[in-house]
């Protein structure tokens, strides 16, 4: 069946396996040859799709006990975070750690090891998890956490699903008082303003900026950043008050086919990117919302990946050390203004360190996050790109990676060649097998 | 006030889990009845945490006499609301040459469902309240060559529920058939179902809760264009049916 990612690029063609229950997925281990598991498919290029079987998680979505105490929260590895954020956000829960779509199993947030607008605080998803359970490619499964079968548990958080498959994960939610945020919008005129607001709102939880990705000169990087807390229930008032914990209401928006390429072009672009940051300056200030417009702005719009149409599209992630980050993103932004190749939503943020996993992609320093469409001149800018990351020490994002080259991931990953090792050791390498690992080796 | 309590009968069906999650997710306590309770103990735990309710788990084999006693002294205090969803959609081509099978397909969709409410019927009624909830098929409204055994059997099941309710009404305990139409289960896996029509779980649980226990309906379909589509094959002339490929 063809398979692919979120950016729809690229197109695999995988055997598909739908197991309905964690036991049975140590006998379909021992009766095929290679495969990967995959979540919801939101890993934008092929981290998800089998080199030879595709293991679908979706059928194990039962969670498995709740502890109010230490504020455990154990499910299956197929279980949506949109299911538990609605299961627990009305009970005062919230996950420590989100990305920017709720459409993603806990497993694939353990795999990928994702980071939210709070991670200069709370650090990766893979910081609060406290166990996982996965079967290896002998079959068996085992338990991990920090201190049982250590090595084994920090491999597999950022693992990209290469060190098993991920049954079972245990991980810690936060508390919060209600279902809103309360919300500060700067306008930074460019960069260095923009690097200023961050570093000054290191104490805000949450932290993220939109950036102008068309702006140039002395407006590089003109950006609206917003920085945001979970409301206090003495925080609200209104119809907010008498309801602080409302539940998110369902998305209906749908894009339902691809649609024709020329829908996102320059001029098209650059319109959307000039509108978002006028309408920024003119609100700019302090604003309650709720959780589910707040993190999850664009899944208000299903599918919205089609208006790319049907050749696709690859996001661009980088993270730069922080010593280097004016230095890297001005150069990227610079680059990517004069190649006239707009990105549709380009997203700055201020990471903090983080050794949650082997192979994690944050460090301390900042991350820019850019989407093209496919085309030649796309990679081609992207190639541009990663020299300027590799040149500063920086290294991609594997989960919306879709094209860097080996020696990229190579040199931006210290720590790949223990995973390998451990791959290897394990069993793992010759079992599970997704296009992206053997595209880049890992 | 003591929370309702919901008792599904099959309580490891996707659509059983589905409805025991909405159910808690209303406070309701729930008893999952399973041929063997390690196989519901997935299902029991799940809908606990999700809700923080009482989930608990009683061995039921829906084909067995001794059982189905054995249940009824379990099943103290008797829950407030009944959900049968048991049922097996069998192998129509064996069925066809293997009687054992045959029985099996009719006695698990019909015999057995209606053995089993009948018996909690009656004490619904010694209460004085109560809703038995039966889940049909619309494969019941007509037989279809490519799957009569069931078809026929959710046919007895629909017309047994009909006739319950016709029995119960002046008595204080409602009883409502569920038509579900297709539905993305394991029972389903691997068929082809076209998504317009096709519900999945949660629909139905949503659908179930909302017709037992607040519009307190009779019949309903959880898609209602199955309504139209099911009115539709309901009225082609049999010379013509009996040709069709179905």
């Amino acid at each position: 069946m063809k398979t692919q990612g979120w950016g729809n690029y690229p197109v695999g063609e995988a055997a598909w396996l739908t197991p309905t229950k964690p036991g049975a997925i140590g006998r379909i281990i021992g009766n095929t040859d290679t495969l990967i598991a995959r979540g919801a498919g939101r890993a934008y290029g092929d981290a998800a799709i089998g080199a030879g079987a595709t293991l679908s998680m979706l059928g194990m979505d039962r969670m498995i006990a709740f502890d109010p105490q230490s504020l455990e929260l154990t499910v299956e590895a197929g279980v949506m975070l949109d299911d538990v954020i609605r299961t627990f956000q009305p009970r005062g829960y919230f996950p420590a750690s989100v990305p920017g779509t709720k459409f993603v199993t806990v497993g694939g947030m353990v795999a990928s090891n994702i980071h939210g607008k709070n991670h200069h605080k709370a650090g990766t998803f893979g910081s609060h998890v406290t166990r996982i359970r996965l079967v290896g490619a002998d079959g068996k499964s085992t338990a991990c956490s920090p201190t049982e079968q250590s090595e084994l548990f920090h491999a597999t958080i950022g693992g990209m699903g290469l060190t098993g498959i991920i049954t079972e994960v245990t991980f810690r939610m936060q508390k919060v008082e209600t279902a809103f945020m309360r919300n500060e919008l700067l306008v930074a005129r460019n960069l260095d303003e923009a690097m200023r607001i961050f570093e000054e709102s290191l104490g805000w939880s949450y932290t993220v900026s939109w950036i102008d990705g068309l702006a140039r000169g002395n407006a590089l990087g003109r950006s609206l950043v917003i920085r945001s807390e979970h409301a206090k229930l003495s925080e609200l008032d209104g119809w907010r008050a008498r309801q602080p914990l409302k539940p998110a209401p369902h998305a209906f928006l749908n894009v339902p086919f691809n649609m024709p390429a020329m829908t996102l072009n320059t001029l098209s672009v650059s319109a959307f990117n000039q509108l978002v940051y006028w309408n920024g300056v003119r609100q700019e200030g302090p604003r309650i919302d709720h959780w589910n417009s707040n993190f999850f702005p664009l899944d208000a719009v299903h599918h919205w990946n089609r208006i790319y149409g049907a050749r696709g599209f690859f996001q661009h992630q980088c993270v730069i050390p922080k010593a280097r980050s004016r230095a890297a993103i001005g150069e990227i932004l610079d680059r990517v203004a004069r190649a006239g190749n707009p990105s549709f939503l380009s997203v700055l943020k201020l990471m903090g360190p983080d050794e949650a996993g082997l192979m994690t992609f944050p460090m301390e320093g900042y991350t820019l996050t850019l989407d093209f469409p496919v085309s030649r001149k796309s990679f081609e800018l992207a190639d541009a790109l990663d020299a300027i990351v590799l040149a500063h020490g920086g290294r991609l994002y594997l989960t919306k990676d879709s094209r860097q080259s080996r020696a990229m991931v190579e040199a931006g990953y210290e720590n790949l060649p223990r995973f390998r090792d451990l791959r290897a050791a394990s069993g793992a390498a010759r079992k599970f097998k997704s296009l992206q690992s053997e595209r880049l080796g890992l | 006030m003591t929370a309702r309590t919901l008792l599904v009968i099959g309580g490891t069906s996707d659509i059983g889990l589905a409805i025991a999650r909405e159910y808690a997710a209303h406070g309701w306590d729930i008893v999952l009845t399973a041929r063997n309770p390690d196989d519901a103990a997935r299902n029991a735990a799940d809908v606990q945490t999700r809700s923080g309710r009482a989930v608990r788990v009683l061995p039921f084999d829906v084909l067995s006499a001794a059982s189905r006693d054995e249940l009824l002294t379990n099943l103290e205090p008797l829950p407030d609301t009944v959900i049968c969803v048991v049922g097996v959609l069998g192998d129509q081509a064996r069925g066809e040459s293997d009687p054992a099978h045959a029985s099996e397909i009719i006695r698990a969709n019909f015999e057995g469902p209606a053995l089993i409410l009948d018996a909690l019927a009656a004490r619904m009624i010694t209460r004085g309240n109560g809703t038995l909830v039966g889940i049909s098929s619309v494969a019941g409204v007509r037989g279809r060559g490519s799957n009569y055994l069931y078809g026929s059997a959710k046919a007895g099941f629909s017309a047994f529920l009909s006739g319950l309710r016709n029995r119960l009404a002046p008595k204080g305990v409602h009883v409502l058939t569920v038509l579900p139409g297709f539905v993305r289960t394991r029972m389903t896996e691997g068929l082809k179902l076209p998504p317009p029509i096709t519900a999945n779980p949660a629909e139905v649980g949503r659908a179930v809760f909302r017709a037992a226990e607040i519009s307190r309906r009779n019949v309903i379909y959880v898609r209602a264009v199955w309504r139209l589509i099911m009115a539709i094959i309901t009225a082609i002339p049999e010379r013509i049916f009996k040709t069709l490929k179905l």
